[in-house]
C-alpha cells in the first residue's frame, strides 16, 4: 500500500522546473533519465556490475529509475528482489565482496533502515578490519529525504547517518548532471557509495552540457559545486535543498544581496575547502538541510568552520536552516511548515547579514 | 545391527535431540529443571545404535599389514529434510586423509587451548570464542571443499581461518593483536579473511546474506565454486537468515547453509530458543541434512553431497549436531546454563578428536605412534605460534589511519582533535 502510495506521490510530484538558465542549454534531461542513463551506461561498460533491488526489473523500478534495463539486460543483471531489505543489502555485500559490482537499490530510504546493518558494518568496515585486504564496490541507491504526503515513516533524510561512518563515501545529488556523474562515479568507486537520490526531483528536467552524456562522464565524489556566485552571503546545501536555496538567492538578490550557492553533491568526503574559500569571500554563512538539525549536515560545517582559521572570516555566527524537528506530519499545510522554505532562508541569511544586509538594501535602493 | 567400537557408538548424542524421539518421554513435567537435559532421560532408539563399524568389518585395503584404505559406515545415520537420498553413509578413508584431518582437528583443538591460555595472561583482549568440541565440523567441511568453494562464518572461527591458509601464528597472532596477525591486528578474534574465506563476522546472522552473496557471484561468474554459510543454532532464528533462504531458493543459488548447533546460542539453550530446534528442516522448501558433527567423515560425507546438490539443484540447509566444550566466550564459564557432568560426558563419549583417533587406529590407518608424532608436531608448531603472538609488535600508531577506504578522497582523516591525519594506502583490496 504504501509503496504504491508512493509512487503515486512521485509522479503526482513530478513537474518540469529549474532554477538554472534553460535558455543556455539545448539539452534536457530529467533526474531520473540521468540515473537511468548513468545505470545503461555501467552495466554495458563491466560486465561485472548489475542492480538488484524490489521491482528494479519486471516493474521498470518503482519510479521508472531502471525503465527499460531489465528488457535490454536480462534477468542475471537485473535482479528483482522479494521485500526483505535486509537479506538483499547482504547478498549484494557479499557478492562485491566476493568480486562483482552490485547497486543494491533501495526503493526508498526508509526501508533501508531494515538493512543498515549490512551498509555500515559489513560494507563500511570490512576494508578496514581485513586490513586492506577485501574492499567492497557496492553502491546503495534509492531515494532519500522527505516525499510529499507519504507522513513520519516515509519522509526523512539519512544523509548525517550515513554520513557519519567512516568507510563509506556519500553523495546526495541535486540536479541532472549531479545525479548521473555521481551514479557513473559511485559505480566505478572500489569503496561503498550511499546515494542518496530525491524522489521529489526525480521528474524535474535540468539543462545539461554536451558533455554530460559523454559515456566516462563523472562527478568527482567529495567535491562540491558553485551553482551561484556571489559576495554577500554563502548558503551551502545538498539534494532538493539546493532547489530552495537558489530560490531563495534570487529573492536575495531582488534585495541586493549576493548570495553564493554552493552544492555539495558529496556529504562524505565534505568539501570543506570550498565552503571555506566561499566564506573567505562573503564573511557569512548559512547551512541548508531537509533534514533534521540535531546532528546533522549543517551541525557538522559549522563545527568544521569552528576549527578552522575560516572562523576568523567570519562576521557573523553560523546559521542552519533544517527540517523542523518534529516527525513529518501527514496534513499538507503541516508538512509545508515541516521543511525549510525560500522565506525561510531569506530571514535566516537577513539575520546573519544584520546591518549588512541593510545597507545592501539601501544600497540597492 | 553391528556393534562393535562401543565406546563410540554408545555416546549420549546431545540430548535435546533424542529427547524428543525418546520412546518413553517423560520429560515434560519440569520437575527436572536442573537436570533436565541429564542423560537420564535419553533412552536412545535402537537406531542410533551400532552404526559404526569396525576394522575388521570394515572393507580395508592394506599394503605390507598397513592399512591405505578402509571404507566405514558414518557414526550415525543423516535425517533428511525434502530428499529422497542423502549423502553415503559409507565412506572411503585413506591413510593420507586420516593422517590430514587428524592433524587439523588437532592442532585447531591446541590452537584454541593456547588462545584460551593467552586470554587468561591477559594478553588476549575482548573477544575470544573457543571452537573446541566442534573441530570434526570445520574440518570435515574443509575436506569436502573444492578449491572454487568459499566460506563465511560467524564469530567462532580460529579453527576455520587456520584451515582456510592461514597459519597458527597468524591466527594467534591476530588475537594477540600484533602485526603478524592475519589482519595485521586490526580485526581481532572475529575478523580474520583469507582467499575463499569472506571471515568472521561479529554481528549474528549477518554472515548468512553475505555468504548467499558470494554464492550469487560464483552463480554470476559461472566458476563452478559455492559458499558454505555458516552461522549457529541462535542465528538460526534471526530472520535475515529465513530471507536469505528465500531467496537464495529462489535464485537457485550454491550455497550450503549450514547450522552448527552446539546446543547453546550463549546461555539460551536451543529449546529456549526455537520453536522448531530440528534445523536441518528450517528451511521450509528447502531441503535439509541432518549430520552428526561430531564425526568428521560424516560431516565431509554430507558436505560432498550438499556440494553437488547446490550445484545442481539448489540450496540447501545443513546442520551439524555439535558441542562446544568452553563457554560461550571467556567470560562465560559455561556452566549455570548446562551441568558439568553434561560436558564431561560429551568429552568422554562424543569427543570428534578422540574417536576419530580411536577410528584410524582401530582401522590400522594411523598407529599409537603416528598419533603421537602429530601431537607432538602439532604442540611444537602451536608453541612457537604462541612464543611469536606474544613477542611480535604491534603496528605503529600510523596504522590506525592507514586503509580506511581503498581510493581515499577525503583531503584529511580526523584525529582526536583536528583535521590533521593524511590517509594513509598501504593496500587496494582484492576486488580494486
Amino acid at each position: 500500500m504504501l509503496r504504491s502510495r508512493l509512487v503515486q506521490a512521485a509522479c503526482s510530484a513530478q513537474r518540469a522546473f529549474s532554477t538554472s538558465q534553460k535558455a543556455l542549454a539545448a539539452k534536457q534531461m530529467t533526474v531520473r533519465d540521468a540515473l537511468n542513463s548513468a545505470l545503461d551506461d555501467e552495466l554495458a561498460r563491466d560486465d561485472r556490475v548489475f542492480l538488484i533491488g524490489e521491482e528494479v526489473a519486471q516493474y521498470d523500478g518503482a519510479y521508472k529509475v531502471s525503465r527499460g534495463l531489465w528488457k535490454k539486460y536480462g534477468d542475471k543483471r537485473i535482479i528483482d528482489t522479494p521485500i526483505t531489505e535486509m537479506g538483499f543489502a547482504g547478498i549484494a555485500t557479499g557478492a562485491a565482496m566476493a568480486g562483482l559490482r552490485p547497486v543494491c537499490e533501495f526503493m526508498t530510504f526508509n526501508f533501508a533502515m531494515q538493512a543498515i546493518d549490512h551498509i555500515i558494518n559489513s560494507a563500511a568496515k570490512t576494508f578496514y578490519m581485513s586490513a586492506g585486504a577485501v574492499n567492497v564496490p557496492i553502491v546503495f541507491r534509492g531515494p532519500n529525504g522527505a516525499a510529499q504526503g507519504v507522513a513520519a515513516q516515509h519522509s526523512q533524510c539519512f544523509a548525517a547517518w550515513y554520513a557519519h561512518c567512516p568507510g563509506l563515501k556519500v553523495v546526495s545529488p541535486y540536479d541532472s548532471e549531479d545525479a548521473r556523474g555521481l551514479l557513473k562515479a559511485a559505480i566505478r568507486d572500489p569503496d561503498p557509495v550511499v546515494v542518496l537520490e530525491n524522489e521529489l526531483m526525480y521528474g524535474t528536467a535540468f539543462p545539461i552540457g554536451d558533455n554530460v552524456t559523454d559515456k566516462d562522464f563523472l562527478v568527482p565524489i567529495g567535491k562540491a559545486k558553485i551553482m551561484r556566485p556571489g559576495k554577500d552571503i554563502t548558503i551551502v546545501a545538498h539534494s532538493k535543498a539546493v532547489e530552495t536555496s537558489l530560490l531563495a538567492a534570487a529573492e536575495l538578490a531582488k534585495k541586493g544581496i549576493e548570495a553564493e550557492v554552493i552544492n555539495l553533491r558529496s556529504i562524505r568526503p565534505l568539501d570543506a575547502a570550498t565552503i571555506f574559500a566561499s566564506v573567505r569571500k562573503t564573511h557569512h554563512l548559512i547551512t541548508v538541510e531537509n533534514g533534521w538539525p540535531q546532528h546533522g549536515v549543517g551541525a557538522e560545517i559549522c563545527a568544521r568552520i569552528m576549527e578552522d582559521q575560516t572562523f576568523f572570516e567570519l562576521d557573523a555566527p553560523v546559521w542552519r536552516c533544517a527540517g523542523v524537528d518534529v516527525p513529518m506530519p501527514y496534513a499538507k499545510t503541516l508538512e509545508a511548515h515541516a521543511l525549510p522554505r525560500v522565506q525561510d532562508l531569506v530571514e535566516a541569511a537577513l539575520k546573519v547579514l544584520g546591518g549588512k544586509a541593510g545597507k545592501a538594501v539601501a544600497g540597492a535602493k | 545391527m553391528l556393534r562393535t567400537l562401543s565406546r563410540v557408538s554408545e555416546l549420549p548424542i546431545i540430548v535435546k535431540q533424542l529427547q524428543k524421539r525418546s520412546h518413553n518421554n517423560n520429560i515434560a513435567s519440569g520437575k527436572n529443571n536442573n537436570n533436565s537435559y541429564g542423560m537420564q532421560h535419553c533412552r536412545y532408539s535402537s537406531s542410533f545404535f551400532g552404526l559404526f563399524q569396525n576394522a575388521a568389518q570394515a572393507g580395508v585395503t592394506k599394503t605390507n599389514n598397513y592399512a591405505t584404505e578402509a571404507t566405514v559406515k558414518v557414526n550415525r545415520p543423516f535425517k533428511l529434510h525434502r530428499l529422497d537420498e542423502g549423502p553415503a553413509e559409507e565412506v572411503k578413508l585413506t591413510k593420507d586423509e586420516a593422517l590430514r584431518y587428524y592433524t587439523q582437528m588437532q592442532t585447531i583443538r591446541r590452537l584454541e587451548t593456547a588462545a584460551g591460555n593467552l586470554y587468561k595472561e591477559k594478553i588476549i583482549r575482548g573477544f575470544c570464542h573457543l571452537y573446541s568440541g566442534q573441530e570434526a565440523c570445520a574440518v570435515g567441511m574443509k575436506a569436502a571443499m573444492r578449491d572454487v568453494d568459499n566460506i563465511i562464518s560467524a564469530y567462532r572461527v580460529h579453527g576455520w581461518t587456520y584451515l582456510m591458509g592461514v597459519s597458527p601464528s597468524g591466527v594467534l597472532a591476530e588475537l594477540t593483536g600484533v602485526q603478524g596477525g592475519c589482519a595485521r591486528g586490526k580485526g581481532g578474534s572475529m575478523h580474520m579473511y583469507s582467499p575463499n574465506f569472506y571471515g568472521g563476522n561479529g554481528i549474528v546472522g549477518a554472515q548468512v546474506p553475505l555468504g548467499t552473496g558470494v554464492a550469487l557471484a560464483c552463480k554470476y561468474k559461472g566458476n563452478g565454486g559455492m559458499c558454505l554459510a555458516l552461522y549457529g543454532d541462535g542465528a538460526a532464528n534471526q530472520g535475515q537468515v529465513f530471507e536469505a533462504y528465500n531467496m537464495a531458493y529462489l535464485w537457485k543459488l550454491p550455497v550450503i547453509f549450514v547450522c552448527e548447533n552446539n546446543n547453546y546460542a550463549m546461555g539460551t539453550s536451543t529449546e529456549r530458543a526455537s520453536c522448531n530446534t530440528d534445523y536441518y528442516t528450517r528451511g521450509d522448501a528447502l531441503p535439509g541434512i541432518w549430520v552428526d558433527g561430531m564425526d568428521v567423515l560424516a560431516v565431509r560425507s554430507a558436505t560432498e553431497f550438499a556440494i553437488n546438490y547446490v550445484n545442481t539443484v539448489g540450496p540447501l540447509v545443513m546442520e551439524t549436531n555439535t558441542y562446544r566444550y568452553s563457554g560461550h566466550s571467556m567470560s562465560d564459564p559455561g556452566t549455570s546454563y548446562r551441568t558439568r557432568e553434561e560436558i564431561q560426558e560429551v568429552r568422554q563419549k562424543r569427543d570428534p578428536i578422540t574417536s576419530f583417533k580411536e577410528l584410524c587406529i582401530e582401522l590400522g590407518l594411523l598407529s599409537a605412534d603416528e598419533v603421537k608424532a602429530i601431537d607432538l608436531k602439532v604442540r611444537k608448531e602451536i608453541d612457537e605460534a604462541t612464543a611469536f603472538s606474544k613477542t611480535d609488535a604491534e603496528l605503529g600508531v600510523s596504522h590506525l589511519w592507514t586503509d580506511v577506504y581503498s581510493n581515499c578522497l577525503e583531503s584529511k582523516l580526523r584525529g582526536t582533535i583536528s583535521y590533521n591525519l593524511d590517509h594513509i594506502q598501504e593496500r587496494k583490496g582484492v576486488n580494486h
